[in-house]
């Protein structure tokens, strides 16, 4: 008897009662919601139990939603029972003046990194990781560039002196910078002589 | 006064502890042709003993996530490409599956068949490449550069149905951009008759090498448990001896019509993540075979569909752009992406070169995923590494590091 969502359910209820919510089945994947400080726990139940033995983690991120407040920041955890091939997800929302919630990383090595990323982009403080740096970008970046207070950068921004990159700014392809703060197209820039910088 | 340097500042001053220290530390990478990409290991070595290892990643962090979060969904079929971009079109193919999940858009029989044959000469070009690196790495260059004809025959092919080879960008949400022409399938044929024979002369020259035998069983071994715990996925799961395949556990594409084998190892070790590569490879030319096959069963106008019929998604006809007015909007609205997806979250995850590729896409509506997020396997296992070469020879971690087929645009994403 193959496990089914309904049975996975009915235990995470028998086990843990009105602390696990919002069960929801997008696209026939399980997936429900559970109070930040009880990720471990339930990740260990699920873990350890002779019925459910969601022994993988596929991965975990984060999502930002700022607009949600108190609850901006979601984790978002995969598990995999590859013994029934039966996929779960479930989310924890935490404060993002507060981000702290428990690593898996005790559970499974896996999470290591994927936490350290999750750090990196959203600034997710994981208690208890052994070694929670930046693993993608920069160690002096100051900010979690996933957030959603990020845009991308916008073409046609002025603040940006770009000439490495002939873009941004007054300075585009084949065109040079004078003394004065304009530019004037490359080639003709021999008849200007020493207003060029 | 203050510009006067102290005596102090001008010596190098020697960290704590070094002196005493006994150990050498050595850095390979983050360019160094042994690993093969952009990455680095801060190794310290009792003399030609690993003591322990620490990777440093993200030299080719692209944000492709990021990235992601401004582009309409066509738009993000090139990102994927860069990834592992040994097969590509298994990156390709993933996402438009995750997007038809996401769409609920229902694919002919026959362009999965398509679909199949173009992932599975993917798998047969990456698992080469890593491969023949392996033997590169244990010092046999000629069996690289002979499969690597092969290869190039393979990027024919490709090239035949996308027009590119290494970033291929290859089909569209709902099929491919175009029919497969008989060149295509002429290519093919060549390449099922001619590969076979050469991967066997490939494994004649290695599988029972003295030396690669000697160089390969027992470098870098991983228990199932520890390979499980830690995340691997796909091949190098699969030589540790979890028989874990998306391709059977969660078929897309129709891969349950097909009959294939998944390969095994036992240790976990480079000869067998060698093994299961090989025998992978024997099996996508199986699998290659009875999809052929059935295309070839399909009769009148079924044997011409190259795609669902989403025109919504699908991009309308050259001709029809340049002749009719509906066609013009909908060519317009589907590459300027002015077109909203239905709200939902969906993980679909497909077998790549190197284990599950997953895709965990949020939409809220718009023209543009809310959250994308790429579960790369290389990323994942290669964590895994120091405890793989603590304690070996410092040539075994770069046979471990090649034959873990550690690809940094994956890594880096």
């Amino acid at each position: 008897m193959s496990l089914t969502n309904d049975r996975i359910k009915e235990r995470l209820i028998e086990k843990f009662g009105e602390q696990v919510s919002n069960f929801e089945e997008p696209y026939g994947m399980l997936t429900f919601e559970v109070p930040k400080d009880m990720n471990l726990k339930l990740m260990q139940f699920l873990y350890d139990d002779e019925e459910l033995k969601f022994k993988f983690l596929t991965t975990l991120c984060a999502v930002h939603y700022p607009d949600n407040k108190g609850r901006e920041l979601a984790m978002v955890y995969h598990l995999h029972n590859l013994t029934d091939n039966i996929r779960i997800r479930f989310k924890a929302y935490l404060d993002i003046n507060k981000p702290d919630i428990f690593t898996a990383t005790k559970l499974f090595e896996a999470a290591n990194w994927l936490e350290r990323e999750t750090y990196d982009f959203y600034g997710v403080n994981f208690i208890g990781h052994p070694n929670l740096k930046r693993i993608l970008n920069v160690d002096e970046m100051d900010y979690f560039p996933m957030r959603k207070e990020y845009p991308l950068e916008d073409q046609t921004r002025k603040d940006k002196d770009d000439e490495m990159f002939g873009r941004g700014g007054s300075i585009g392809y084949g065109t040079v910078k004078t003394n004065d703060d304009t530019t004037i197209a490359e080639s003709e820039k021999d008849n200007v002589g020493d207003k060029l910088v | 006064m203050s510009d006067v340097v102290s005596i102090k500042d001008k010596h190098i001053v020697l960290p704590d502890g070094s002196i005493e220290k006994q150990t050498t530390t050595l850095n390979l990478g983050p360019i160094h042709p042994a690993t093969h990409c952009i990455m680095q290991n801060i190794l310290e070595m009792d003399g030609e003993r690993v003591v322990s290892a620490k990777q440093t990643i993200g030299y080719i962090h692209r944000a492709f996530e990021k990235i992601a979060e401004r582009r309409p969904l066509y738009q993000i079929t090139p990102l994927t490409d860069r990834m592992n971009y040994c097969s590509s079109p298994i990156n390709n193919m993933g996402w438009h599956t995750t997007c038809e999940k996401l769409l609920k858009i229902k694919i002919p029989k026959r362009v999965d068949y398509l679909r199949v044959i173009i992932m599975e000469l993917a798998r047969i070009a990456d698992h080469l490449i890593c491969n023949s690196i392996v033997g590169v790495d244990t010092g046999a260059f000629t069996g690289f550069l002979y499969v690597m004809q092969y290869r190039e025959l393979i990027y024919e092919i490709w090239e035949e149905v996308c027009g590119s080879r290494l970033t291929t960008n290859i089909g569209r949400i709902g099929g491919f951009e175009r029919n497969f022409n008989n060149t295509s399938f002429t290519k093919l044929e060549k390449f099922l008759d001619e590969y076979p024979r050469v991967l066997k002369e490939f494994e004649n020259l290695l599988m029972r090498n003295r030396i690669f035998m000697e160089r390969t069983i027992g470098a870098g071994p991983i228990s199932a448990e520890r390979a499980l715990n830690y995340g691997f996925t796909g091949p190098n799961l699969r030589a540790a001896g979890v028989d874990y395949d998306v391709r059977v556990f969660s078929p897309y594409c129709s891969y349950e019509d097909f009959e294939f084998t998944v390969p095994v190892g036992s240790t976990g070790d480079c000869y067998d993540r060698f093994l299961v590569r090989e025998q992978e490879m024997w099996q996508s030319i199986e699998i290659i075979k009875q999809a052929y096959q059935k295309i070839q069963e399909f009769k009148g106008a079924e044997a011409e569909v190259y795609h669902a019929d989403v025109p919504e998604y699908y991009l309308p006809p050259k001709e029809d752009v340049y002749t009719k007015m509906e066609a013009l909007i909908w060519h317009f609205k589907i590459i300027m992406g002015e077109i909203n997806m239905p709200p939902g979250e969906v993980y679909n995850c497909v077998e790549g070169g190197n284990g599950e590729l997953g895709f965990y896409l949020i939409s809220d509506g718009g023209r543009t995923p809310y959250r994308l997020h790429f579960r790369r396997p290389c990323f994942i296992y290669y964590q895994a590494f120091e405890e793989l070469v603590r304690g070996s020879m410092l040539s075994d971690t770069v046979i471990t590091m090649s034959s873990l087929n550690l690809i940094a645009g994956e890594m880096d994403s």
